[in-house]
């Protein structure tokens, strides 16, 4: 070994995966360049952080992770200074002093100090058992305390705080993770994703909660468990925060150098002072700080390049992640959020739980999210990188590599035609690609003869597109293309019915599982399906499925009508048409309160306040609900009004007290979500003053009984209503209206209003279901008033009490921005 | 991190996924900024170029908002009407920063005044 003063003196400030690495390389250039001393905080030789996560799972052994053994620095004659960090740097004198009181001159000096864990300022965060997911200690930490079992909390649904979960799980303690962002590991992974994800990890015990904010750890001395800012408390012996990195930049800073969000390099990974180098996740170059391990390792090249070789230069880094839990699969590269130009294409197989989604603008690959088979996100990753144009390949792109480099290149088609007879082509009624050909070439030339004959594509209608090639490849020119049955929107090949079939047959209970399950090819939906399907989900699942607010119209959102200026209207509900003085008096007040320009009686006999201000709207159903009023539903797919006649109490002619059965009805039907906006109206004679024959349900009372209408329209295409059957009493009118009601949110495709439906599947079918099947009603009348059980909640109360509050606000509590006169 | 132009205006969980809020300006329109599924931020002044309605209270869907009086659907990252329709309403460039809102003020005003005269800002540009 040559003097150390025949050398130049590198020194290294970090013993981790950068600063090593570094080292490596410059070596691997020039081994004898340098006289190296390597400083690290850790008392530890060179590891692996990344696999820490593997050794809290148990699947691997500290000696696994290391890198670079005590022998490597002795070979090397690298001095390594481990357990006693760098405090201070003086570039005037070029020395670097530690704490245990080194001081150590330099050449060179190269700051690889990474980044510290990200704690989140809530009270109780420096309770003993409150810890990071960082280091070796952090992971002796959790493996101690998961000895004692117990709860554990983790603080952060992203890809460290879900390995740190999972390792926790697996060493048997109770895990809770705790993540701010709707959807898990929303950085990586885009909504449907990050949804399977969650699925996955629920199933094997862990409790997912998702927009969780943390308000305090709590404990007495040490840990008991943690509070959110909605009041939920879980108990905890363990709490660890893996909310994210920043760039360790203290010392860089108080050295002087310059710093932004990390210590700011060139392409050389040079810092404002020439002497001084800086490399891995500390570090900001063009604006960009990365917390993954390849951009590292491009950086190190860079950096020895330009100090001991050719410089070559850093350029920034794209970067690919995949989570560390074991059976899990998922990967993430690239821009998958979209933008202009941005195309989607997607591939979504249920039963095998995959999900596939790879992004391009103008024919290259920029992006790519993988769950569930992740096999060709390398290839992907490597066409994003390349940047190569993929419009050859795009038809089978997201197939993966071997079918896209192989036999279905050319063609689509010919990998359907080069299927054998006997592949499965329909998983749930076990059809063969030989049996769906014969079908064909027995006559069956449409998809829906396919499916009526041999099944195939009958049941959850996966394999539809499937099919439907065949038939292509079958009949060639003869085929006659798509079917011609409507699909719910673009963004699926399934129908209204199919979708709400196999909703209830699959239980399936949000939107992104219908999405998954049903291959979507979007991945987040679209204006039309994402009501549709909300509606489709509350219906099926009263009281269990949780509302989308997202997925609303605007009126349903905010519980009033958006008018053409922008300002609402709101139509508080007046049982049967009857008001009093209170309700006036309060209706009048709020009038003039809010400068309302006009009030209106409805066609349904209501009052309309015009002209509120979004903002004012919280104040003004305060107002509304402090005189005993609630909300008229006048702006939903819901029941709006029972429209009444006077009837036998005033009437001359008044044969049953109409507008008593009017309140009754009403009563029992509002606040329920329908497919459509439903009215209903109860007249007291054949004169049918309440019009209840252009209604969705209406009522004529005659001496003998109940007149019960259906299918009535007043809207633009004039519809009268086809007569029911006629009732005795006033109990069965209302047991006959609900079994009707239910029929309809039941089987009536969304935005469909009784009139069209009734047309659709004709009057006959709805006797058949309401009057001649008397068990059938009653099945009917009861899961409508079930529904209801959870749906009487007036949305006006809960909204002046707070709850959506944020919806009417602006933005941010900053003043409005002034437009200045230019001059 | 508020430098220059930058207008802190709040913090990214404000706005819900798929969502929008607005900002009130002075004596004139509102700014709409809207967070999609994909978690991108985009700001758009808040009148649709068909009939001035409120873009915010729209359906969020990939990078498109859909206008709630009439069903235009219009592009969050151009600003300009999608499919059959044309229009187009100014868009302002916004960005996040450790989980806070930054919009140009700049762009803002430039944007609103644009607006008054019916046009976009990158084609009054043009």
């Amino acid at each position: 070994m040559l003097a150390p003063t025949s050398r130049e003196r590198l020194v290294v400030i970090g013993n981790g995966m950068a600063g090593c690495r570094a080292v490596e390389e410059i070596l691997a250039r020039d081994p004898d360049r340098y006289s190296v001393t390597i400083f690290g905080a850790e008392p530890y030789v060179n590891y692996n952080r990344i696999m820490l996560s593997p050794v809290l799972a148990g699947e691997k052994s500290f000696d696994d992770i290391v890198i670079n053994t005590t022998e490597w620095y002795a070979d090397n004659g690298i001095e390594l200074v481990s357990g006693d960090p760098v405090v201070g740097i003086d570039r005037e004198e070029k020395t670097i002093t530690s704490q245990g009181g080194r001081v150590v001159g330099y050449d060179r000096l190269l700051i690889a100090t990474g980044s510290d864990p990200f704690i989140i300022p809530v009270p109780g965060k420096d309770l003993p058992g409150v810890i990071s997911f960082r280091d070796m200690k952090d992971v002796d930490t959790m493996l101690a305390a998961a000895n004692q079992g117990g709860d554990a909390v983790v603080i952060g649904g992203g890809l460290l705080g879900l390995e740190a979960a999972h390792g926790l799980s697996l060493r048997g303690m109770k895990v809770t993770v705790i993540h701010l962002m709707p959807t898990l590991m929303e950085r990586q992974l885009d909504e449907a994703a990050g949804w399977l994800l969650k699925t996955e990890l629920e199933s094997r015990g862990q409790t997912i909660l998702t927009g969780a904010d943390t308000a305090e750890i709590y404990g007495d001395g040490k840990v008991e468990g943690l509070r959110l800012k909605d009041g939920r408390d879980i108990p905890a012996s363990l709490v660890v925060m893996a909310v994210g990195i920043r760039p360790s930049t203290a010392l860089a800073r108080t050295a002087g150098l310059a710093v932004g969000r990390g210590i700011h390099v060139d392409d050389h990974m040079v810092t404002s002072d020439p002497a001084v180098l800086a490399v891995g996740e500390c570090v900001e170059h063009d604006g960009q700080v990365y917390g993954l391990v390849a951009p590292l390792w491009e950086m190190c090249r860079a950096l020895a390049d330009g100090l001991v070789a050719e410089p070559s230069g850093y350029h920034g880094s794209v970067t690919s992640t995949k989570l560390k839990v074991s059976g899990i699969d998922v990967f993430s590269a690239g821009d998958f959020s979209g933008g202009e130009g941005a195309e989607d294409i997607v591939l979504r197989d249920a039963s095998r739980g995959v999900y596939k989604r790879v992004v391009l603008r103008d024919d290259k690959v920029v992006g790519a999210v993988l769950y569930g088979d992740t096999a060709d996100g390398g290839w992907y990753f490597d066409l994003l990188k390349k940047n190569e144009d993929v419009s050859e390949i795009r038809d089978v792109l997201i197939f993966g590599q071997a079918f896209a480099q192989g036999g279905g290149r050319a063609d689509p088609k010919a990998a359907v035609a080069a299927l054998s007879d006997d592949a499965e082509v329909c998983g749930c009624n076990g059809v063969s690609k030989g049996q769906v050909v014969a079908t064909i070439e027995n006559g069956a030339c449409t998809l829906d003869a396919v499916r009526a004959t041999c099944k195939a594509s009958a049941s959850c209608g996966s394999c539809t597109g499937l099919v439907e090639q065949i038939l292509a490849v079958t009949l060639g020119d003869d085929y006659a293309g798509e079917r011609a049955v409507k699909t719910i929107c673009k963004c699926s090949s399934f129908t209204h019915d199919d979708v709400r079939r196999e909703i209830v047959a699959q239980g399936m209970k949000s939107i992104p599982e219908v999405m998954q399950k049903l291959h979507w090819t979007t991945p987040d939906g679209c204006s039309s399906c994402r009501p549709a399907l909300n509606y489709y989900l509350l219906c099926a699942w009263p009281g269990d499925y949780v509302d989308d607010q997202q997925s609303r119209f605007v009126n349903e959102r905010l519980h009033a009508n958006i008018q053409k200026d922008g300002t609402y209207s709101v139509v508080p509900r007046m049982w049967g048409g009857l008001t009093n003085p209170k309700e006036l008096r309060a209706i009048a007040d709020v009038v003039e309160k809010y400068n309302a320009p006009m009030v209106k009686v409805t066609g349904g006999q209501r009052l309309d306040i015009f002209g509120i201000k979004k903002d004012d709207l919280p104040a003004v159903w305060a107002d509304l609900n402090a005189a005993g009023m609630v909300s008229g539903h006048a702006y939903g797919k819901a029941l709006r009004t029972v429209k009444t006649c006077v009837g036998s109490e005033w009437c001359r002619f008044g044969t049953q007290d109409s507008t008593g059965l009017g309140v009754q009805t009403e009563r029992m039907t509002w606040g329920s979500w329908m497919p459509h906006k439903f009215k209903i109206a109860v007249s007291g004679c054949p004169r049918n003053c309440a019009e209840a024959t252009i209604k969705d349900f209406g009522v004529i009372c005659v001496d003998s009984g109940y007149e019960l209408h259906v299918g009535g329209n007043g809207g633009i295409k004039l519809r009268g209503t086809d007569l029911l059957c006629k009732v005795a009493t006033e109990q069965q009118a209302l047991d006959y209206c609900a079994a009707f009601i239910q029929l309809y949110r039941e089987e009536a495709w969304y935005l469909e209003r009784t009139a069209p439906w009734i047309e659709r599947v004709g009057v006959d079918y709805v006797r058949s279901r309401i009057v001649d099947d008397e068990v059938g009603r009653e099945a009917l009348t009861s899961r409508f008033l079930y529904s209801q059980s959870f749906s009487q909640d007036d949305p006006w109360a809960e909204r002046a009490a707070g709850k959506d509050r944020e919806q009417h606000a602006h933005l941010g509590e900053f003043r409005p921005i002034e437009l200045l006169a230019a001059e | 991190m508020v430098t220059g132009d930058w207008l802190d205006v709040g913090a990214l969980v404000e706005i819900p996924l798929r969502g929008a809020r607005t900002i009130k300006t002075a004596g004139s329109d509102e700014i709409a900024i809207f967070r999609t599924a994909g978690n991108k931020l985009y700001a758009l002044v808040n009148r649709c170029p068909h009939k001035q309605g409120h873009l915010s209270q729209g359906i969020v869907h990939g990078e498109a908002v859909t206008c709630p009086l009439h069903n235009w659907r219009i592009s969050l990252v151009s600003g300009e009407a999608l499919g059959e329709d044309e229009g187009c309403v100014p868009t302002i460039p916004v960005r996040i920063d450790a989980g806070r809102i930054l919009i140009s003020r700049m762009a803002m005003l430039a944007a609103l005044a644009a607006e008054g005269e019916g046009a976009c800002t990158e084609k009054a540009a043009a």
